[in-house]
């Protein structure tokens, strides 16, 4: 019995080890190679709109669809935050915002597990889905 | 016996570290079938009626209300309830007395539940309602996080929303 606690101790105390994160980095999630610049691009996507409501309200849809609960919405803030339970915990915040006199900006930041999610790929996916429930191509920030 | 102690090491190298699944973010074939459970059309101009009536079924059904905002047509409500199981029960006492020691079982849950309205293309209101849960063991470990789509569930609830704003729920 005390072989297998040392044999099961070791591997769980290194996974602890390999995924915890120091005080500083997790507050303000600096440790990534991600410069801000580049969060904020693959975060973003400008549509040809200036309708904040109805962006917001299809923003919300979308995410009924993506299985999300929404757990809180704000029009004045312009802001949707979301959780989907799915055997994994990934919430997600949607901000929408005036571009100039004609668009708006809509930026996802998610997390998964509580660990911010880096990869372009599902904010990629994201948009693709707000895209197509918009009926508007989302374009990338320069 | 080693397994008892074994899979919850794997479970643990899954999760730990394990990354978002690939179509997560993603419509799938079920994102249909799932809209079409979770909605029901009214035949009322007025919106915010709708969700009042709405956020008055969730009181009915236990729910205390987190979050609204009925400009953009949300409501968000949770609450706290027992979540042993008879199966479970009878499995541990099983387990115990083949020496297998005290088992592990769910105790406790939190559901949410969040309601949106929303204008349709005919002028009609349409009304989606989502549930999921977390459910926590004897142990305090979180044993479940899932998306209710129960059609059992969604059908009552429309039905107790129906007869509480005198409205007929349609499918869409």
């Amino acid at each position: 019995m005390r072989n297998i606690n040392v044999i099961l101790t070791v591997p769980v105390l290194t996974l602890s080890l390999a995924c915890n994160a120091p005080t500083a980095a997790t507050v303000l999630d600096s440790g990534g190679k991600e410069t801000q610049l580049q969060l904020r691009s693959m975060q973003s996507r400008v549509f040809d709109t200036t309708d904040r409501e109805k962006t917001l309200r299809t923003i919300i849809a979308t995410l009924q669809d993506l299985s999300f609960v929404i757990d809180k919405a704000d029009l004045e803030l312009g802001t949707i935050s979301a959780t989907k339970l799915s055997g994994y915990n990934l919430r997600i915040t949607v901000s929408v915002r005036p571009r100039g006199t004609t668009q708006l900006s809509v930026r996802a930041n998610a997390s998964f597990n509580d660990e911010p999610i880096l990869d372009p790929k599902p904010y990629q996916d994201f948009f693709v889905s707000l895209e197509k429930a918009m009926f508007l191509t989302a374009q990338q920030v320069d | 016996m080693k397994l008892k102690y074994i899979s919850p090491v794997l479970v643990l190298f899954l999760v730990a570290c394990g990354g978002i699944p690939k179509d997560a973010l993603q419509f799938n074939i079920d994102t249909l079938a799932d809209r079409q459970l979770q909605t029901r059309k009214f035949d009322i101009k007025d919106e915010k009626a709708l969700i009042l009536a709405g956020a008055g079924v969730l009181q009915d059904m236990g729910y205390a209300i987190d979050e609204s905002e009925t400009k953009l047509g949300v409501v968000v409500g949770s609450k706290n309830r027992d979540a042993t199981s008879g199966g479970q029960v009878a499995g541990a006492i099983v387990l115990a007395l083949l020496g297998g020691g005290s088992t592990p079982i769910d105790k406790t849950q939190l559901i949410r539940a969040s309601l949106i309205t929303r204008t349709s293309d005919s002028g009609s209101i349409l009304l989606r309602v989502t549930f999921q849960r977390t459910v926590w063991n004897t142990q305090n470990e979180i044993t479940k996080i899932e998306a209710i789509k129960d059609p059992v569930i969604y059908k009552e609830f429309f039905e107790k929303l129906s007869k509480s704003a005198f409205l007929e729920a349609q499918e869409i």
